[in-house]
């Protein structure tokens, strides 16, 4: 049973946001018996609700609340008020999000010694290693059901899967496969197997797909210590004189402030919101917000270096079929400088529906050109690059000057210029995606430029040293030890890799530290 | 309101149309009839009623349409139906109403004696639109449009885009590892 409880109950952990990171924290600890609220400021849509259609879906659950964009990246102009593709909606982004599960590599934790001081980016050693984080990454991968580990199977691969392939062999790449996929390739954890249906984006309507919505949020309730507060929008935490958190204040269903009670706060509502609400509960005894004093609350803002390649072919494709990213080429994750960057990149499969293509493939752009390569929709394959972008202390959440939402709290503005780095890098995919696709014959390729993003970290970042972030290796916070980060904003530097199972894995971590800190009573 | 209707008769047929129909001939494009508050295409049975805007815009803008997203296999019905919106919206906001309408006489002006309609050739046409592609008016029709074009279901075929799977069981029995030519 779904536990309700009391706003002056102040002996309950309080998280914010039920995505990746706060729905994972939410059921491990209500597994541990500890009493855990989650504010969610979205509504609760089950996966039978989720609609298969790219519009209709996008308007059921992504999170449209205004925000405002600066910078020189392309999705300042072309989606001024859009910068990110995230959700605001019970699961937050995992029931968007298309599944790639892929451990960091070690090298990615240590990136200030690796690669040395880089001009323009704000690099620095993650506090904690790839093998302590191991049997974290074990114990998600377990959780979340991913292919390729555990004995499971991988997925079959589809068309666009199967072009993909046949160009990796052509340019001689080793190693191509489905991916490391959190969808069931087979019936467990009481959910279906894939059944290939395609819109993997716009939420999974088998539950093949692992998400907080269904595959930990009601476990983490059947306990009976946790409850998700849906339609719960947190504008403020509050802290006593000695500067410890108190409780949070959100906006209920019906705009009206409400205080919730808190023993621990732990905030979670991805990497544009999460600053945003620190920034936002500054005091006169936290005037730079809460945790912040180190000043690095909202900076170093990441979204990966992204793109896409789409390419036609004399011959149909129907890329859309099947499961959206179950394809992989890891060969160029590796951290090679001699191709003209640090870090690395990975390629993998990426179809959008004729809606979203025609959205997405150049905005802006019109006439033949454009229409064109919307014509030949069915013989389009398509891949996506993702790789490490570099930390900018420039590249930041603030909260804007004059604007405010329903709730008078400041909106967020997003700032993002490149680094010289992050260019060099998309620039050599590009190149190789079309040669890739070239290959296999195609007849036309496109360098798609990045969407809005759906990768967002680094605003809230981990550091060894008080002074150089936010949190310490525990997502807890530097300067106030009831307060936590418990999402992608926790990143010290981005990786070249689809970001949650580190998210999930860091969530799991946290947990047993958050349970045995409060059975030790140290908070 | 805008309506969109299936001409079941012939266009002689329908009634309560008088007969001082002015007959705009788009360049490039099929026949459009203005009638009344109407657009209408009887070669291929539908209309279209404007309210708010003139319908001499609404056909402009039909073929302004075509001319910013030209798909030669998607007939003018699927254009008419994604501007419609310029209509209701210009219904309820005056502001827009200017927008539309003083953006399709400043087309014409462009174009030249027999205005934008009067242009043969797409290329000269999308001379013109090239000029104004900056103004809000360009942008709200074009924005406009990537949605209420490319999302109409009933264009998706055309494109061999099939939508909604789920209630098919998905692609796993419908080919979603079927392509041969690799
Ligand atoms: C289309 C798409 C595809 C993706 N594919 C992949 C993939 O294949 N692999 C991968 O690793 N990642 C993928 N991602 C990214 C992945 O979804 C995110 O990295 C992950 O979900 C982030 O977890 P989070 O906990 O930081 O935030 P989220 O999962 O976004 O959850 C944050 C939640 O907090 C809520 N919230 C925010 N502010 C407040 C507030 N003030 N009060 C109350 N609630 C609040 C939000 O409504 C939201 O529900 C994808 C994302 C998208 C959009
Ligand atoms: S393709 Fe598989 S994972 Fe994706 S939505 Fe369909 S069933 Fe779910």
């Amino acid at each position: 049973m779904a536990a309700p409880f009391d706003l002056k109950n102040d002996g309950v952990v309080v998280i914010i946001g039920s995505g990746a990171g706060g729905g994972t924290l939410g059921n491990e600890l209500a597994q541990k018996g500890v009493d855990v609220v989650i504010l969610e400021a979205g509504a609760r849509h089950e996966y039978e609700d989720f609609i298969n259609d790219e519009w209709d879906s996008f308007a059921q659950l992504a999170w449209t609340d205004k925000r405002t964009t600066s910078g020189d990246w392309r999705v300042a102009k072309d989606f001024p008020n859009l910068p990110a593709w995230i959700v605001k909606s019970v699961g937050g982004s995992t029931t968007h999000w298309a599944g790639a599960s892929l451990r960091l590599q070690e090298h990615e934790f240590k990136t200030l010694s690796t690669y040395g001081k880089l001009e323009g980016a704000t690099l620095l050693d993650w506090p904690i290693t790839l093998a302590e984080m191991e049997p974290y990454y074990a114990k998600a991968e377990a959780k979340m059901g991913v292919t390729g580990t555990n004995d499971w199977p991988r997925l079959p691969g589809n068309n666009n899967f199967k072009v993909l392939k046949a160009g990796a062999d052509k340019l001689g790449y080793k190693e191509c496969h489905t991916g490391n996929m959190a969808i069931n390739s087979v019936d467990r954890d009481d959910r279906n197997s894939c059944q290939q249906t395609g819109f993997c984006f716009q939420g999974c309507k088998w539950r093949a797909k692992w998400s907080t919505l269904y595959a930990e949020i009601p476990k983490g309730e059947a306990t009976g210590h946790l409850e998700v507060r849906p339609n719960a929008m947190a504008i403020k935490i509050n802290h006593d004189a000695s500067g410890k958190v108190t409780g949070v204040v959100y906006a209920d269903k019906d705009g009206k402030l409400q205080e919730q009670k808190a023993r621990i706060v732990a905030v979670a509502g991805n990497s544009i919101e999460s600053p945003r609400l620190l920034l936002n509960s500054a005091s006169s005894k936290f005037p730079d917000g809460l945790a912040n004093s180190s000043g690095q609350v909202g900076k170093n803002y990441m979204r990966h270096t992204t793109g896409s390649v789409y390419a036609i072919f004399d011959k149909p494709v129907h890329m859309y079929r099947g499961t959206t990213m179950a394809g992989i080429i890891r060969d160029e994750a590796r951290h090679d400088p001699s191709r003209g960057f640090v870090g690395g990149y990975e390629f993998e499969t990426l179809s959008l529906g004729l809606p979203f293509m025609a959205a997405f493939l150049d905005p802006g752009g019109w006439g033949r050109s454009f229409t064109t390569a919307l014509d030949h929709y069915d013989h389009m394959a398509g891949l996506w690059i993702v790789g490490e972008d570099m930390p900018r202390a420039e590249n930041r959440i603030t909260l804007h000057a004059d604007m405010k939402d329903e709730h008078g709290m400041p909106i967020a503005d997003v700032h993002f210029d490149d680094h010289a780095n992050d260019t060099a890098m998309r620039n050599h995919a590009y190149k190789q995606g079309s040669a890739l696709y070239a290959a296999v014959g195609a007849t036309r390729t496109f360098p798609t430029p990045p969407y809005p993003s759906t990768h967002n970290l680094g605003t809230n970042r981990m550091s060894e040293k008080a002074a150089d972030g936010v949190v310490n290796k525990h997502g807890q916070s530097h300067d106030i030890k009831n307060l936590f980060v418990s999402d992608g904003s926790q990143f010290t530097t981005g990786g070249a890799e689809n970001p949650t199972l580190t998210i999930v894995s860091l969530a799991i971590r946290q947990a047993e530290y958050i349970a045995g800190q409060m059975s030790a009573k140290s908070i | 309101m805008v309506t969109i209707y299936e001409r079941k008769l012939g266009f002689e047929g329908k009634p309560g149309l008088s007969r001082r129909e002015l007959l705009k001939r788009g360049g490039a494009s099929a026949l459009l009839v203005i009638s009344g508050s109407a657009v209408i295409s009887p070669e291929h049975a539908w209309g279209l009623e404007t309210s708010a805007l003139k319908p001499e815009t609404m056909a402009t803008l039909i073929q302004m349409a075509r001319d910013i997203y030209p798909h030669d296999q998607v007939p003018d019905k699927y254009y008419a139906i994604a501007v419609k919106a310029h209509d209701e919206q210009a219904g309820k906001d005056p502001a827009h109403k200017d927008l539309i309408e003083k953006g399709i006489a400043d087309l014409d002006v462009k174009s030249g004696k027999d205005g934008y309609t009067g242009l043969g050739w797409e290329e000269q046409r999308v001379a013109v639109l090239k000029q104004i592609e900056g103004t809000p008016f360009f942008q709200a029709v074009r924005g406009g449009l990537v949605v209420g074009l490319y999302n109409q279901k009933e264009v998706w075929p055309i494109f061999g885009y099939e939508g909604e799977s789920y209630s098919k069981g998905g692609y796993i029995a419908r080919g979603f590892d079927d392509i041969e030519w690799l």
